[in-house]
């Protein structure tokens, strides 16, 4: 009995060293040194325009309006939201709920994936109209894992081009070279996939917009 | 392809330089830190009153579960009250009671199964003083573990190391340094690391979002380092802000993937004779090639299978160039998506860069059935005790076959161990598929199923599995927030941990008690390709009688149907 009380005492207090060493010590030591060494990163990698902050290189934006590029689908809209979504229904439910990330889970074999995709298709090929339903590349119409998936496929970005263009008033020219300018290569030629920007782009569209 | 060849080739001589440097940990031989961390070390030691005496292998276990059991109620605790503690910018309410009750039971398994959300459910000192906490110690005490296990094979007498020691060497010597340095490579690579609140910015498009930070990268080095996986947001390492690059995405892979390997390199020197200088002892090699058979067998099917697309939305017209892409991130791809999937679930590390619920059925089949082996490199140690119960095992079938006496590393296997070897073996497939009948029968847990078909059974299977092997991954559509998900998972990986280890270390101390006889002709070699063969087809065998009816049912129906 004496054994297992010391057994105990020892097991107690190395849990409550252990408690301040990991859970205190080591994620603020990083803390400090990532502040020190990575500081934009560390912050999120907010990305500044005239000294407003209007989203994070890493993280996708949710983007509606025909003059600016269309990212991935997302489960929770790239918590992106207006006003009116976070005023309760009459069911005190708000179509805002709070930051989140994930994807809708559908199973390859569950119809509502189906059905999901379809609509998106229809939509895309209605605000597109000079695109052949053939030409859409698999990433647009499908839901990225995180629902804040910042790219797209170069192939992708390529078929809105018309439709940018047109809703902006800049030239198709202009639009592919911000098209190229924003794409990302794999990593040493290798690693990944080569892919678009989708904010980053749209914010090049809106300062030829501005400017113009 | 190219990129996953690649990623292995650059493995390869990291994990056998690990294995040394955790050889040198585990056999208390001169390292390169020692100057600093003895001092770090012996300061513990003093504080806590440990005596750095050996333990027999049942005071080793005591010792285990007690540390275990005392780290439970200071992390439950604080996930009940987290809401009036310091660290909480974003405001975030304390934890309901079952579920903390599964959140708890889940980090310290290691299994790191998450029913809630990070981002909405845990305040900033919680994520660092339950959440990063237990993944270290439950890492370190996988490894306490195995270590325990490993040396109690080649020793002579059970009385040998000390729970605590063990325990204290690993963080300090090992966890601590390597997540420290990934950490800065992920915020390098953009992961947030600051206390700051949420951000909430102005879009061009003229709406809001919100942007939510946090301690991230101090939680995801450790979360692969400790291969345990539990993200800091909900869904884990697929969101940027946890995996934004495709360097973070091959780092965080050859994190997971590191002292699980080099456990076995690690094991297999420890055999070797003590004046002979190896690179990689004979016995471990066999062992690590038959793990890296079985993996690579899984690599290539899911890598087939993912390529292949959805045959469901090729029929809708949509080019499939870039394989199956719901659930994926573009900037993954299928190829870095795939290999991810299969360590994560091989390493039963559990974090996920894809939604594996998403993937194509026979994808998704193979990470399942990853967690039902549970012997592929396994998590923290304790995939090699595993797998070292399928060594027993076979030596014991071989030798019946051949007539001779089975024998492992000079000990004899005999009535009482190969009991405990069958027993160890069937806790696991018994675990899942008895937890998976009760919830199929059970309308609580039906109400959990929410894709339609054979896939809402492979939902089922899949936590379970993910539960009872400790890795912690999910098929992510399961609504498992409820009081019928929580206690089961919660029971299925309570029992999955340590049953298991309390059975492996029970064989251990047996073993480690017995005379030791040297090798004749006629004992059955274990450290040759034959032997690796015979291991893999032990392996499969089992593992396929007891689960192909279950898979039958869920992963290849579904393929069929949507494939006719």
């Amino acid at each position: 009995m004496k054994k297992f009380f010391e057994n105990a005492k020892q097991a107690l207090l190395v849990s409550l060293f252990m408690l301040v060493l990991c859970g205190l010590i080591y994620p603020l030591a990083v803390t400090g040194v990532a502040q020190a060494l990575f500081n934009h990163e560390a912050n999120g990698s907010l990305i500044n325009v005239d000294g407003e902050i209007v989203g994070s290189e890493k993280l996708g934006q949710a983007f509606t309006v025909p003059e600016f590029f269309w990212g991935r689908v997302s489960a929770v809209n790239y918590n992106v939201y207006s006003k009116e979504d976070i005023v309760p229904d009459a069911k005190g439910e708000t179509v805002y709920n709070g930051v989140g990330s994930g994807t809708f889970n559908y199973a390859p074999s569950n119809p509502e994936l189906q059905k999901r995709i379809e609509k998106d298709i229809e939509s895309f090929l209605k605000a597109n109209p000079g695109v052949q339903r053939e030409q859409i590349p698999a990433d647009l119409v499908t839901a990225s894992g995180s629902g804040l998936d910042p790219h797209i496929s170069v192939e992708s970005a390529l078929i809105q081009i018309a439709r940018v263009a047109q809703a902006s008033g800049l030239s198709e020219n202009e639009v592919k070279e911000v098209v190229k300018t924003n794409t990302v290569s794999r990593e040493l030629a290798v690693f990944g996939e080569d892919k678009v920007h989708v904010l980053e782009a749209n914010l090049d569209i809106f300062k030829k917009m501005t400017e113009k | 392809m190219w990129q996953i060849a690649l990623v292995l080739v650059i493995y390869l001589p990291l994990v056998i330089a690990a294995g040394h440097y955790l050889y040198h940990v585990t056999m208390q031989q001169k390292t390169w830190l020692d100057p600093i961390m003895n001092r770090v070390d012996n300061f513990i030691y003093k504080f806590s009153g440990i005596k750095q005496v050996d333990m027999t292998g049942k005071q080793y276990i005591m010792a285990l579960i007690l540390s275990n059991a005392i780290m439970v109620f200071i992390g439950y605790f604080i996930l009940r009250i987290q809401s009036m503690l310091f660290f909480n910018p974003n405001g975030i309410d304390n934890m309901e009671a079952t579920l903390s009750f599964n959140t708890i039971i889940s980090f310290m398994t290691n299994t790191n199964l998450q029913h809630y959300s990070g981002e909405s459910g845990l305040s900033y000192l919680a994520q660092m003083l339950v959440i990063t906490f237990m993944m270290f110690t439950s890492a370190a005490t996988g490894y306490a573990a195995c270590m325990a296990f490993c040396r109690r094979l080649v020793a002579k007498s059970d009385k040998i190391g000390n729970f605590f020691v063990d325990l204290v060497r690993v963080i300090t010597r090992i966890l601590i340094p390597i997540s420290f340095i990934v950490a800065l490579i992920l915020v390098s690579q953009g992961s947030p690391q600051t206390l700051r609140a949420n951000e909430t910015v102005q879009t061009i498009e003229g709406k809001m979002q919100d942007i939510a930070l946090g301690p991230v990268a101090s939680l995801e080095s450790i979360k692969h380092i400790g291969t345990n996986g539990g993200g800091y947001y909900g869904a884990n390492s697929t969101t940027p802000f946890e995996n934004p690059t495709v360097i973070s995405n091959i780092v965080e892979m050859l994190s997971m993937m590191l002292l699980p390997g080099a456990c076995v390199v690690a094991f297999g020197l420890m055999v070797v004779n003590r004046r002979q200088k190896a690179i990689f002892g004979k016995q471990g090699l066999v062992i690590f090639a038959a793990m890296g058979i079985l993996f690579a067998i899984g690599l290539a099917a899911c890598y087939t299978a993912e390529s292949a697309g959805n045959p469901i939305i090729d029929e809708l017209g949509i080019t499939q160039d870039l394989g199956s892409m719901e659930g994926k991130e573009m900037r993954f791809g299928v190829a870095q998506s795939v290999l991810f999937t299969v360590a994560t679930t091989a390493f039963t590390t559990g974090s996920v860069n894809n939604m594996h619920d998403t993937l194509t059925p026979l994808g998704g089949m193979v990470p399942m059935f990853n967690m039902m082996l549970n012997v592929v490199f396994g998590g923290k140690g304790v995939g090699l005790m595993n797998m070292m119960m399928y060594v027993m095992l076979t030596i014991f079938i071989s030798c019946l076959m051949i007539g001779r006496t089975p024998q492992f590393l000079g000990k004899k296997i005999e009535e009482k161990e190969m009991k405990l070897i069958a027993l160890c073996i069937l806790i696991h497939p018994a675990i899942i598929l008895l937890f998976s009948a009760l919830a199929v029968t059970t309308t609580a847990g039906i109400a959990g199923i929410t894709n339609p078909g054979a896939h809402g059974l492979s939902q089922v299977l899949y936590e379970y599995a993910s539960s009872s092997a400790n890795n912690g991954s999910g098929f992510e559509g399961l609504a498992d927030n409820s009081t019928f998900w929580n206690m089961t998972t919660g029971l299925a990986m309570f029992f999955g941990r340590y049953l298991s280890i309390i059975i492996q270390l029970a064989i251990a101390s047996l073993l480690a008690n017995k005379l030791w006889h040297s090798d004749s002709v006629g004992t059955l070699k274990t450290d040759n390709a034959m032997f690796t063969f015979l291991l893999i087809a032990i392996v499969l065998m089992i593992g396929a009688l007891t689960f192909l009816p279950a898979l039958a049912l869920g992963p290849i129906t579904e393929h069929l149907q949507i494939r006719s």
